[in-house]
């Protein structure tokens, strides 16, 4: 059972990061806590990553704001192509 | 293309105006490269022109569309993926050995400044965020940018890319705890 709760510092970090985005499990939880007892370096990661994950955020709002289109350029230039494939047919 | 009424048509004049811009939007989403994604959905419409006589109207012509750009988006995912990506891949831990799973000694997170929330939003920031996922293996970059930019679901993007769950994670994992290096470099300690 205990062999079960020790974890790396490369696995806490993935359960870490899995956690920013709510999908780390109950037990993977109980081993990332049990790790920060012994470990600095992976709290430290923690909070970082959770700044992190504000920022990343941040952009993701930002990003949903910008919706692409192409030029009216750019569309002639397909609508020419797809005429011309068109009339080969 | 199809007489029975019931069924969905194919209208290839109409793709352009109909379909262009979601088409692009969907692509530049994923590849995060407007020349790249312009060239995905011109080679999507081709391919729809191509197999437009296997068009059976069981989808909306949309779906159809976007069902071969998803191909096209794969294709050049797999393209990417055998081409390159673990080289430039830094690792943060040793691989192996007594110490395995612990942290690199130049890579441990190091103390941020206090003032580390500065001005959060920006466009400093922004593009330096940009900058750092740039400069990540490009497989990497599209996974990170799906799931967290984006914010797909995790079997959403797996589906999509074929991966497993757990090859996605490790690929965040890696990808995050890089971006947090270059963060913490060009940002937070800058």
């Amino acid at each position: 059972m205990f062999k079960k709760l020790k974890i790396t510092c490369d696995q806490a970090t993935t359960i870490c990061d899995k956690g920013q985005y709510g999908e780390s499990t109950f037990f993977e939880k109980i081993q990332l806590n049990i790790h920060f007892l012994a470990c600095k370096l992976c709290a430290a990661y923690t909070r970082q990553n959770a700044r992190m994950s504000k920022i990343f955020k941040m952009k993701a709002v930002d990003c949903k704001d910008h919706s692409h289109c192409l030029s009216s350029i750019d569309k002639d230039v397909f609508k020419k192509e797809l005429e011309e494939a068109l009339s080969k047919k | 293309m199809s007489e029975n009424s019931s069924k969905h048509t194919l209208d290839p004049n109409k793709w352009i105006d109909k379909y262009a811009d979601y088409l692009f939007n969907y692509a530049v989403t994923r590849v995060n490269n407007s020349d790249l994604a312009k060239d995905l959905v011109q080679e999507t419409f081709f391919a729809g022109l191509k197999s437009a006589k296997n068009f059976e109207g069981k989808a909306a012509e949309r779906t159809w569309l976007v069902a071969i750009l998803k191909r096209k988006v794969i294709d050049y995912y797999r393209k990417i993926n055998s081409n390159k990506g673990k080289a430039e891949v830094r690792m943060n831990f040793y691989q192996d050995g007594d110490n395995e799973g612990d942290w690199l000694e130049e890579r441990v997170p190091q103390t941020w400044g206090n003032d580390a929330d500065k001005a959060i939003e920006s466009e400093e920031l922004k593009s330096t965020i940009d900058s750092c996922i740039d400069h990540l293996p490009e497989k990497y970059a599209m996974v990170f940018r799906m799931k967290t930019i984006q914010e797909f679901e995790t079997e959403e993007i797996c589906k999509e890319l074929n991966i497993t769950a757990s090859n996605l994670w490790v690929i965040i994992h890696r990808a995050r705890t890089q971006l947090r290096k270059c963060m913490e470099e060009n940002w937070f300690n800058n």
